[in-house]
């Protein structure tokens, strides 16, 4: 029985201490930064107790969680953005007037959430994580209240993820008839073709999981919600629940549905497609950066469910390589935004950038580099990314999605290339405050390294990732 | 007398389910009453979850039926603390006017 404690102790770590800093932030008053302090430690040392866990296969509590090298690689992954994402984002908080201190408190009960979600083998753990994160994320998105468009964000994002959420449920309730389990090691025994309403079951269960990624046509939320947020939840919304979803949407192609194959190929490389050309094509006339940020993440779950859609491990691999270096792309492209600041007030639209070349060289250079990766520009991370998934793809002769796929990548260059355009030969109209935000700066720096360095050592992440699916 | 099975109870919770569907995209006039929507999709999960437990003679349906009873009220209580702030800024809860974004 301890022994199964110490399986999750991450887990048992983490909700004590958010006990902890709840009750520390209703007896002192004005304890924003403690709080804010504390939060960063429990992330750090919560990291460290997940590198001393060993990697190798447990299931616990009727083999309803899971701690393998799957699940540590991606709460890690979960942590360790968040980290950057929270940091890089204080100043940003304390300027909007947001410093309250349940902000750091929920994003640590949605961290908790995205746990469970990544552990579990078991549909009801599974709900309850994905509520508990999609609960926190609900809040946040209207945390600053006194704002209208914060505000209309929260209920757009509380109805239509509190619609998916009973898609799926629905899907889940089938499941469970149809297939007399709530566990996925034993759904996926009796999960077979001729198990007509198993298969209708996993149509709701995709659908409610294409929206927590936000996948076409299950997208419309994203920019309403990414524009309207402040941009320290933007930039969470676009990095952390994503890399959740999609590793829930691997564990579910993976375990459960493994036998029905060729049921969901099809709707994944639809999705798959749709999303790709969507987030091209929609990011064209956008001129606010954060809602251009929202089209392009769009386009980029596209090309990761291309890898998930080959329905082999060499996909979901390249699937994986992608989401994290999108993650590493996406927290360098919202710090940016943190340094851009006139009359104590935050720019995000695209023509406020223009001439920053002249004032801010080290910025528009790291924004050049940023949006040349996302674009995937070789040698650059995002390339890699997108060559291991295209990869995948052709190996199993998929030569329709591969060549829209690199169609579509074509077209989204524009796109990156306009604001490149804007950010180094439009007139200066703008002179942007200079702003000290050094964890903002050491974000960018960070996000640029390993993108330019990648090519050297892409080995690293190679075989980290490749590890994750040997059993 | 018809003996009523299983098929019973799902077309029940079917017929709750896509009303819950069709009342949140019908609906143009006010939000609450998509919180209701939402409300009526859970309880179809439920029914649903209950009859297929009691067929199967497996209680993991019920357990999961209690847990997400408890979870329904915690989105009701979220949701409606949302619209409380949104009418707090805009001074209406109607679906229309909810468009300060375009989308």
């Amino acid at each position: 029985m301890i022994n199964n404690l110490n399986i999750m102790l991450p887990e048992i770590f983490l909700s004590l201490s958010i006990f902890f800093i709840l009750l520390l932030g209703v007896f002192i008053k004005k304890s924003f930064n403690l709080i804010f302090n504390l939060t960063s430690v429990i992330i750090i040392i919560t990291i460290v107790i997940i590198f001393n866990n060993p990697n190798d296969e447990v299931k616990i509590f009727l083999e309803s969680f899971t701690r393998d090298s799957f699940s540590n690689y991606f709460k890690i992954l979960i942590l360790l953005s968040s980290l950057f994402v929270l940091n890089s984002s204080k100043n940003f908080i304390l300027d909007n007037k947001l410093d309250k201190f349940e902000y750091p408190i929920i994003i640590l009960l949605s961290i908790l959430g995205m746990f469970f979600m990544v552990s579990s083998n078991d549909l009801i753990l599974f709900y309850l994580g994905l509520e508990l994160q999609s609960l926190s994320l609900y809040i946040l998105a209207s945390i600053d209240r006194d704002n209208l468009r914060s505000t209309e964000s929260g209920i757009k994002y509380f109805v239509l993820s509190a619609l998916s959420s009973g898609l799926l449920l629905y899907g889940c309730s089938l499941l469970y008839g149809f297939t007399g389990s709530t566990n996925f090691d034993l759904i996926a025994d009796q999960l077979i073709k001729e198990n007509t309403g198993a298969v209708f079951a996993m149509v709701f269960i995709l659908v409610g999981l294409a929206f927590k990624v936000s996948a076409v046509p299950f997208h419309m939320w994203t920019p309403d919600v990414y524009e309207g947020a402040p941009t320290s939840i933007t930039s969470y919304f676009a990095v952390v629940p994503k890399v959740a979803g999609l590793a829930l949407l691997i564990k579910f192609m993976f375990i459960p549905f493994s036998n029905i194959l060729l049921e969901w190929q099809t709707i994944i490389i639809f999705i798959s497609i749709a999303s790709m050309i969507l987030g091209a094509i929609a990011a064209m006339v956008q001129t606010n950066f954060k809602r251009l940020l929202a089209y392009s993440s769009i386009g980029h779950i596209g090309y990761a469910l291309a890898g998930v859609a080959t329905g082999v491990i060499s996909g979901y691999e390249s699937a994986v390589v992608y989401i994290s270096i999108y993650v590493i792309m996406n927290i360098g492209a919202f710090s940016c935004l943190y340094l851009l600041k006139i009359d104590g007030k935050y720019k995000e639209n695209i023509a406020d950038l223009s001439g920053i070349s002249k004032k801010n060289p080290l910025l528009a250079m790291s924004l050049l580099i940023i949006l040349f990766s996302l674009a995937g520009i070789p040698p650059l991370g995002g390339f890699f990314a997108k060559f291991y998934v295209f990869m995948a793809v052709l190996e199993q002769e998929m030569y329709a999605l591969a060549i829209i796929g690199l169609l579509t990548t074509v077209m989204s260059a524009f796109y990156y290339l306009k604001i490149i355009k804007t950010i180094y030969f439009d007139e200066n109209v703008i002179s942007f405050e200079p702003v000290k935000n050094k964890v903002a700066q050491i974000s960018i720096f960070t996000s640029c390294t390993i993108l330019i360095t990648f090519f050297l050592y892409p080995s690293v992440l190679n075989n980290l990732v490749g590890s994750l699916f040997s059993n | 007398m018809i003996e009523i099975g299983l098929g019973h109870y799902l077309s029940l919770g079917a017929i709750i389910f896509f009303l819950g569907v069709i009342g949140i995209f019908l609906n143009r006039k006010n939000v609450i009453v998509i919180l209701m929507s939402i409300e009526l999709i859970l309880l179809a999960v439920n029914i649903n979850l209950i009859s297929f437990s009691i067929f199967s003679g497996d209680i993991v349906g019920q357990i999961f039926t209690m847990l997400i009873l408890t979870v329904a009220a915690a989105e009701a209580a979220i949701g409606l603390a949302i619209i409380v702030v949104y009418y707090r800024n805009r001074g209406s809860i109607r679906v229309e006017d909810i468009h300060g974004m375009k989308g």
